[in-house]
Parts: C-alpha cells; structure tokens; sequence
C-alpha cells in the first residue's frame, strides 16, 4: 500500500476512545495502512495527550513518543488515543477523568485496567493493533478481562521515549492484539534500542511465532494459586497448563516466598516514584492554569487539589510519605530489598524452568464499583506484579471463560526472552483453536 | 574566637550543549526560552540522556583536586516545588556522588595550606524567574528555562577554612584551576554561586545561601564574623539557620526557618543508569595547573614568587603574560602585575580586552627609554580609555607622538639640551633650595627634581635630571 488517509470513525459504544484522528494518515510499510490504536500516556505530536487526567487537558505534544515514530515508519495509521485510569492508577480504568470504559464482553462489567481503553478497542473490534503501558499489570489485567493477547516487554526492550512517566523502574509500552501472532507483528515494529532512553536495551524483536514447545519446562508456582483466585479461574487455568502439557511441555510446581512481599515492594515502589514525577503538573505550564494572585505554593496546591482525581492524590501522599526522610528506610529501602528478593527467585525458578505460567487476575472481570476499596483493588495486581518488579515479560492470553467471561493464561520468561513467551503462548492458542 | 568555614561551590560547566539534552549553553544572548526542548522543558514523557562531555569535564576536576572516584556514582532526585523548576525535581547526586575525598593547597592565613575536599558531585541547573513590574513587590514573574539543564558541579569542602580571607583564596584558586582545566569561564554571569557554612569555635553553624560573586563571599562572610562575635560578646546564642547574603547591602538576613525544614526525599534516578566511569580517570591528562605554572615562571623567567603567583592566579592573565613577557620578562612582570593590574581594576575591565602587541609596544618603548616609566603610565591609562570606549586604541607610538610625550635628551656638550635647560631655571627659581642643599639638606634636591619634572612634563628621565642637578649644584652654579 501507498501512502495515504483513512476514515476511523468507530462505533465507541464502551468509551474505549478518548479522542480519535480522521481522517488518519498511513504511510508506506509493513504496517501501511492498518489503523493502531494508542494509550493515552504515550506522546503524540499534535494530538492531545491527557493520560485521562483533568490536570492534562489541552496538552498537545510538541513530539512523538518513540514508539509512535517507529509506528509511523512502518506505516500504521495512529486512529486515536484510548481511555485509562489516571496516570495509569488503577486496574478497572474507572478512575479517568472521562468516565469509564466498559468491558465489549459484558457492559456491566469493567475492562481492566489501567489500559482498558486499549483492550476494549481491540476486544470491539474497533482495531486489530494497540498500544497498552505496562506498570503493574496495566496491560495484561485488561487483556485478560477482554479476552485478547498482551505483551509486557522485558524492561527496556521497548523505549519509554514519550511516554509520560507514572512508575519509570517498572513500566514498559507494550503491544495489544486479538492474536499472539499480531501481538507478536506489532512487538517486532515497537522494540529496539532508542538512545533517548538511557534505559533502553540493544535487544531488537525480530521473532515468528513458533508453536513447537517440546522439551520446554514450565514452572507453576502454588503462590499463583493460592488464597484471593477463585477456583473456577484455577481450573480454567490448570487445564491450559495441561493443554501445553499434552503438546510436549514438561510441567514443574514450583514456590515463589517472594510473592508475601511482592504487592508491598510493587505498591511503595510505584507510587514513591509518581509522587515524584507528577510534581511537575503545577498549573504553571499544563492544564488551567494556577492563579496567579496567590503566592505560588499556595496556587500550586489548589491547582494540584483540582486536577488530580482521588486514586491519583492518594497515590502522590502515600509515594511522598514514603520518600520523607525518616521513612524512606522504612518503606522506599525496605521495597528496593524485596524487589531484589523477587529478582532472586525468579532466577532461582529460571534456572530450573523455561516460562512460569498461572493467571493473570486472580477473578473474571469485576463490576463496575466492585473494588470502590482501594485496597482490594491493590490485591488484584498481585499475580501481575512480580514480573514487572523483576523487569522480565510476561504475556495474557485467552484461556477459556467463568461464567462467559474471559480468563487469561499469563506467560513469564527470562530477561530478553519475549520470543520464548510468545511461543508457550502462541503453542496454547494454536491447541485450543485447531 | 576561631572563624570555621566551610564551602559548598556550584559552577556551571562550560559544555557546548546541556547535561542532559541536545540544547546548546550558549543562551545568554538570546531570548527567554530560545534555548529549549521537551528534555530540557521537563516534558511529560521525556527523558534524560547524560552528556559525556560534562561526565569528562567533572572527571578532570575530580583529578585535579586529587579526589577519589568510586566504582560506581549514582544520580538522584531532589524534589521540592518551586516555579522555576520544569520537573518538580532537579536531577542531581546524592549519596554516591562522582568524587569523593580530594584537597587543593591554596595561600593560607599562614603559608601554603591544605583545603580537603568532602565530595564533587555533578547537577542539572533549574530554570530562571524574571520578575515583572518593580523590584520589590514583583506583580508577576516569567519563568526562563534556557539556564534548566546547564551542567553544574557542586565541590564541597570540609570546614578548613579559617577567615573570609581564606575563603576568599580558596575560591581564587578553585576558579584559576577550574580554568586552566579549560571546563569553567568565570567571565560567563551566573556561572558561580557558593554557599557558605560559617560559625565561631564552639558555637552553632550558619548556612549563607546563594552568594554570586567572589568579592561577595568574603564580604558575606566577614558580616557574620562581626555579626556572631558581637553576638557571643553580648551573651547571645547564635542559632543554627539558613541567611540570605544581600549584596547590595552587603548584609546577611535571616530566611524563614520553613527553607531549613525543607524534606527534598532524595530517591535514585530510576531513567538513568548507575554512572561507571572510575577507569576514564587514568585516561585524563590534566594541563599544566597554576601551582605548576607558578615554578615554571619562577624557573623559566626568573620572576619573584609574589609575581608568580599574581601572574599564575588567573589563566588569561597567565597567557596574557606570556605573550608579552618577550625580551625582558622582568620588566613584563612588573608592569602586568603592579601596573596594568590596578589599571584594569580602576576601570572595571578585564585582561581580554587588552591585546597584548600592543602592550608589548608600550613595553618597547619603556624599555627601550623613548618613554620614561612615568609617561608609559600615563600612555597606558590613555590606551585603557580608549580600549574601554570602543574597543580599540591607536598605537601606543602613535599616542606618545600625539601627546608630546617622547623622553627629552639630556648630556648635551653645550649645555644646551632641554633637562639641562630645565634644571638650570628651576636652580634660579629656588635659591632657598639650593642653599638648603648647600648647607648638606640632601632631601632639597628631591623637591628640585620635582620642579624639574614639572617643567618638562615628565619627558625628563629622572636619572638624567638627578645627575644633572647634582653636577650643576656641584659647580656652584
Ligand atoms: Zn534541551
């Protein structure tokens, strides 16, 4: 295909869209033309970018991200910015500004979070491709509740160039898709070292999905089946396993100690470092601006009380006790420690076994309001944190329904080994649907 | 009553573009917010990339001040808020700065003493806020992020420092091997700012923020000295807090106590990497620095070590010197360092405004005799005007012609040479000097050598008058 434009102008029924570009230009490439679909935290030149965030309205970047250059490169149409939690802050994507997104397998229900905008696009069939972000499950949980394919990158094997920081240790942009192979397409475009992010690997993803995974040893820790995961999502889970048994994988039960210590380490983690970085939105260069009439600390607080939602001030006070001096040892120290005792197992588990797999949410989909209590939407990240505190990949796919709602099978592997994630993966999804 | 002082330098590296982005330094010039990008701006999304050239820059500070560079340094976050601010956080280092443990000998109080320094640490510079309408109650201020992300380090020394004076020298010496390094130009406003840990033996320390010129650190400090001595004489205490240095008044006052409470919850940069750059260290070559430099003009020119170190003090002056120094490096050195010093000084300029052929010429002529001392004086303050005015000057054999200044022969076989000329009226003009010397008051020929001066406009060399006078006085003429 040329280069050329496009007509989005999808039927956004569940809110997936915060804003959407048509007509959308495409270019040449191998994705010329195919309409991609992109989180709104990810900078896009020209295009508002709020990260669903009142304290971001009217803030249009002057550059692309650059996942979004590479995406252009190859030809892809950006077709609209999709809806998520506030910064990133949450798993149900009810905490944006701009009203919720429901769940295209059930309206009732939520789409997971914090890139629930980007999986319900998809999971509507309003895109083949999205971009999600990745902190703490970010795109896993919302794969899972919507039924498709995500892709949590090793850290740094995708550049986090343009995209607004929530949790800069932890996150990663990742592909988004119906099926492993096109997760697998849109991972090969995005991936590659970037020298404006001095974080960023030289590991680029070149990589066919193969479904021969014979010989692979998967590791299944009980913590991943233990106390909060309804059953009914174990067995769907267990029968997966098997499934990659049965197709020439040698299954191992393994323990994971670390897991206690996971969701603490992930929590303190994530929001000292967004108590930092949301400093900057101050009314004195994003949003409506301060007033000027007040002594600048004074502004700075009415401007930050306004703008940040509930979830997100939350969030900034815990990160910023949690930094002060006299309990940084406490708390920041104490989380750094477990992050490496998390590392350790997994090294531990990796030289033993290939992949680790279990659910990805420990629940089908819940409703809307169902975890108003933060802290029990916090324990629903406790499956997806490990791997982001490790920095290695990790992938949801579909695996079978509770009650006519989707589960995922989520895919861990060593450091650098996304293509080997994406084969366990593609190897399920190649079984369950000759 | 012990003076202990201590020092915290920022100094703002003189690299083509910023710490951590592409954006060229050299804004002071150019308009407010010319010199910017989503890096530097504090964008959301963008992300810092270190300049290595900054990292090597510190490096060779690091090894000039004999400090020790750990296997690993790490940068950090020190959060506050502030308009200035483009992040709500400045990217500095913390707990595992660059270099640690260092010393730089300077000129104490008394003799050569050793400055240890605690630490040299590497910084992004914040943004700038211009107020608007009037000086003390400001109606608004804009924020200027051009100066957000200039390199800095920060050298902090342990409280060696026994007088402003000794402040004073340290900083002296810190800026001439900062610029023999070729990694700082003092010359560059608001390329320095110290802050100052003052207190008196036994007592509460101080902590004067924000100073912005070196003549202002030693005045900072010598306020306090006066202000906590009369305090501890008065039976006051002093209490530890943090003073504002207002240089207008040459006073330091009392900031809210709010800004020593400040909580920066320093954490590690999670988007840059642990810096591993001891093995560059060994890779360095340091140039010749002002210690070295002092022995070899010493050695090489035959200078006195008062001279020396005048002359070694600064690196323009150093080269200016050199370039001068030519036939007669004595004569050179007295006149750069007693001479054209002060001159400078009086008229506010700098060394770089000198060139040096022309003051090599100047020196030609002294040395040569066509001048005498006095009038070469006199030439040079005129060449000064002129370069200060329009940045050039004629020929300093131009100005002695224009001025009428060229030195008058003496000796004549008849007697008839203008010195002789001179002398023998100012003889007939004081027969009241001459019988004073007569009468064996040596001192009267001095004031007969000025009356003679006088009248020949300083022309005359004042050994020819000497010699001069005292044949005429002898024949009893
Ligand atoms: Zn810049």
């Amino acid at each position: 295909m040329a280069e050329g434009t496009l007509t989005f102008s999808p039927d956004d029924r569940y809110n997936a869209f915060l804003r959407t570009v048509s007509p959308a230009r495409y270019g040449e490439g191998r994705l010329s033309g195919v309409p991609v679909a992109v989180k709104d935290n990810i900078s896009t030149a020209g295009i508002e970018t709020t990260c669903g965030s009142r304290i971001l309205s009217g803030y249009v970047p002057p550059y692309d991200a650059t996942v979004i250059t590479l995406l252009k490169k190859a030809g892809a149409a950006i077709v609209g910015k999709t809806n998520m939690d506030e910064f990133g802050m949450g798993s149900t994507t009810e905490n944006s500004a701009f009203g919720p997104t429901k769940n295209p397998r059930d309206e009732t229900r939520v789409p997971g979070g914090s890139s629930g905008g980007s999986a319900a696009a998809v999971a509507a069939g309003l895109v083949p491709l999205a971009l999600g972000t990745d902190t703490g499950g970010s795109i896993r949980c919302p794969a899972a509740f919507c039924g498709i394919v995500g892709l949590k990158p090793t850290y740094g094997r995708v550049s986090r160039y343009g995209l607004v920081a929530y949790a800069n240790s932890l996150e990663q942009i990742g592909p988004m898709a119906a099926d492993v192979a096109h997760v697998s397409l849109l991972m090969s475009v995005i991936a590659g070292h970037d020298p404006k992010d001095s974080t960023s690997l030289d590991a680029p993803y070149a990589h066919t999905p193969s479904p021969d995974i014979r010989g692979t040893r998967i590791g299944v820790p009980e913590e991943f089946f233990g106390e909060g995961v309804d059953p009914r999502v174990a067995s769907v889970v267990w029968d997966a396993i098997s499934l990659l048994e049965r197709k020439g994988a040698e299954i191992v039960t393994c323990r994971m100690p670390s897991m206690a210590y996971a969701l603490a380490a992930y929590y303190v983690t994530c929001m000292s470092e967004a108590s930092s970085n949301l400093a900057r939105y101050d009314g004195v260069r994003y949003g409506p601006p301060a007033d000027v009439r007040k002594p600048w600390h004074e502004a700075f607080q009415e401007r930050r009380r306004e703008g940040f939602g509930l979830e997100v001030r939350r969030r900034i006070m815990i990160g910023t006790f949690s930094l002060s001096s006299g309990y940084y040892g406490k708390y920041y120290a104490k989380a750094q420690a477990a992050r490496q005792n998390v590392r350790k197992d997994f090294r531990r588990l990796f030289a033993e076994v290939d992949v680790i797999a279990g659910p990805t949410m420990p629940t089908v989909a819940f409703r809307f309001g169902e975890k108003s209590d933060p802290l029990s939407m916090y324990l629903s990240d406790i499956l997806t944190v490990p791997a982001n505190l490790a920095g290695i990949p990790a992938i949801s796919v579909p695996c079978g329904k509770v009650e006519g709602l989707p589960v995922g099978l989520q895919i861990m592997g060593r450091w650098l080994e996304d293509e080997r994630v994406i084969d366990v993966a593609y190897a399920y999804e190649q079984g369950a649907n000759p | 009553m012990n003076v202990i002082v201590g020092l915290e330098i920022h100094c703002q590296l003189d690299t083509k573009t910023k710490l951590f982005c592409g954006c060229s330094t050299d804004y002071r010039t150019d308009g407010p917010n010319t010199h910017v990008c989503p890096v530097c701006l504090g964008l959301p999304g963008s992300l810092p990339v270190l300049n290595r050239k900054a990292v090597e820059y510190a490096l060779r500070v690091a090894k000039a001040l004999h400090c020790t560079v750990p296997e690993e340094s790490v940068f950090a976050r020190k959060n506050y808020f502030y308009p200035d601010l483009d992040k709500g956080f400045q990217i500095t280092q913390y707990d595992k700065p660059l270099a640690v443990s260092g010393y730089l000998d300077i000129e104490g109080d008394e003799g050569e003493k050793r400055v240890r320094i605690t630490r040299v640490h590497m910084e992004e510079d914040p943004g700038r806020l211009v107020h608007k309408g009037g000086t003390d109650r400001p109606r608004y201020s804009l924020v200027d992020y051009n100066r957000a992300g200039i390199p800095l380090i920060e050298i902090v020394t342990e409280p060696d420092l026994r007088s402003p004076k000794e402040a004073r020298r340290f900083l002296n010496k810190l800026r001439a091997t900062l610029e023999y390094l070729g990694v700082f130009d003092s010359e560059k406003e608001g390329s320095l700012r110290v802050d100052a840990n003052i207190s008196i033996e036994g007592s509460e320390r101080v902590e004067i923020k924000n100073i912005t010129s070196y003549k202002g650190v030693e005045k900072a400090l010598t306020f306090e000295v006066t202000r906590q001595k009369n305090a501890l004489r008065r039976g006051q205490k002093i209490v530890r807090e943090t003073r504002h240095f207002v240089e207008a008044r040459g006073v330091t006052t009392s900031a809210r106590s709010k800004e020593m409470e400040q909580d920066y919850r320093y954490f590690p940069e999670p988007d840059l990497c642990p810096l591993r750059v001891a093995d560059w260290v060994d890779g360095i070559v340091l140039p010749e620095l002002p210690d070295a430099r002092r022995q070899r003009f010493m050695d090489q020119y035959g200078l006195s070590l008062i001279h020396a170190r005048t002359l070694t003090g600064d690196l323009r002056l150093a080269e200016f010197y050199e370039k001068v120094a030519g036939t007669d490096p004595a004569l050179a050195a007295t006149w750069v360092a007693d001479t054209l010093l002060g001159e400078l000084n009086y008229r506010d300029m700098s060394i770089s405004s000198v060139p040096p052929d022309v003051f090599s010429g100047l020196l030609s002529l002294v040395r040569a005799r066509v001048i005498t001392d006095r009038n070469g004086v006199d030439v040079l303050r005129v060449l000064l005007d002129e370069l200060k005015e329009k940045g050039t000057c004629e020929s300093p054999e131009a100005c002695v012609e224009r001025l009428g200044l060229r030195a008058l022969p003496a000796d004549s076989a008849g007697g008839d040479d203008p010195v002789t000329k001179a002398a023998r009226e100012a003889l007939a003009e004081n027969p009241r000097a001459v019988e004073d010397y007569q009468n064996g008051r040596k001192e009267a020929l001095n004031f007969l050598v000025g009356q003679v001066m006088r009248k020949t406009r300083g022309c005359a060399k004042p050994a020819d008058v000497n010699r001069v006078l005292v044949s005429l006085l002898g024949k009893g003429a």
